[in-house]
């Protein structure tokens, strides 16, 4: 196989982590709805800690697609 | 049509080499110049009333140092108030380099890994340096908490100090990855634009919404930045 093509390839593969930052990033905001609907009291606490976890679980993503840029470009 | 990446080259406004060391002055070290002045501004100009009833440049000032003294307070405790200058510094300096990197053909600093390396690394020196003052070596049961079973040791002992040693490289890369991703996919989002003709209409709906989530990522990511040093120093001065 060409290098370059194997590249392309290897980019593709390396994205596929994305799948579980979905699942992460579902899971954060499902959990965030059930405790807000559960005690709407706690929203302001709550949301800011529910926030944080989504650019944490974000930033994974980025990582991954961070190694496909480093695989095409370098 | 040029590549997506071309946007973060450096171009060298005043070349300078000292010793064989590139030290020209950049794109990049202009924007930092101007965050820099930026900031000042608007902390020295907001506040330059002082009045007891705030206008709106003045609450916007006080309210990003009670946003920052909130955290501070909450995450490290009253010990951690000498430290507060620093972090608001950071926070500003991340929150005005991303949000000016926001304004089109403007430089985004913070999407040069080494600008923001260089930011994590010194946080964690400094954190491992306050640790070690304030501890001495009882600064290392940071990576054995006390209560642990003595047959976890082996286990647990390697993954808390690769954990501690991977800080730096995280913080960093995620500064940096969000930055530069957000910036690319606006990029090929407007090269899409370009390719579709008249339906390139669509593409530039979604860049509008792309752009409010630009800047939602570029205040979230100084948040996160300020709030993990805020952590960091935790762990520093109160252990596990």
């Amino acid at each position: 196989m060409e290098l370059e093509s194997a590249k392309m390839i290897g980019a593709g593969l390396a994205v596929i982590a994305l799948a579980g930052v979905g699942v992460g990033i579902g899971n954060i905001f499902s959990s965030l709805v059930s405790s807000i609907a559960r005690n709407p009291a706690a929203r302001g606490e709550v949301f800011g800690i529910g926030i944080l976890g989504f650019a944490l679980t974000e930033a994974i993503a980025l990582f991954a697609l961070l190694v496909s840029f480093l695989i095409l470009f370098t | 049509m040029a590549s997506p990446v071309e946007q973060f080259k450096l171009k060298s406004l005043v070349p300078l080499e000292v010793g064989g060391i590139d030290l020209s002055y950049t794109t990049s070290a202009l924007w930092m110049t101007i965050t820099v002045i930026g900031v000042a501004a608007f902390l020295t100009l907001s506040m330059r009333g002082g009045r007891l009833v705030p206008g709106r440049w003045q609450s916007m000032a006080e309210m990003s140092y009670e946003f920052i003294a909130n955290m501070v307070r909450e995450n490290v405790g009253s010990e951690g108030r000498q430290y507060f200058p620093f972090v608001l510094t950071l926070f500003l300096f991340i929150l005005f380099g991303n949000l000016m990197g926001m304004i089109p053909y403007a430089y985004t600093f913070t999407s040069q890994i080494i600008v923001t390396f260089a930011m994590a690394f010194t946080i964690f020196l400094a954190v491992t340096v306050i640790g070690l003052y304030r501890h001495g070596l009882h600064f290392f049961t940071l990576f054995f908490p006390s209560g642990t079973p003595i047959a976890l040791a082996p286990v647990l002992i390697p993954i808390e100090v690769i954990s501690y040693f991977v800080r730096p490289v995280s913080l960093s890369v995620r500064l940096f990855a969000n930055m530069m991703a957000g910036h690319t996919m606006m990029k090929v989002f407007g090269g899409f634009a370009v390719l579709m003709g008249i339906l390139g209409v669509a593409p530039v709906l979604l860049l509008v919404a792309l752009t409010g989530f630009e800047i939602l990522v570029a205040v979230l990511q100084a948040y996160v930045f300020a709030m993990l040093t805020c952590m960091y120093l935790n762990d520093a001065i109160h252990l596990h």
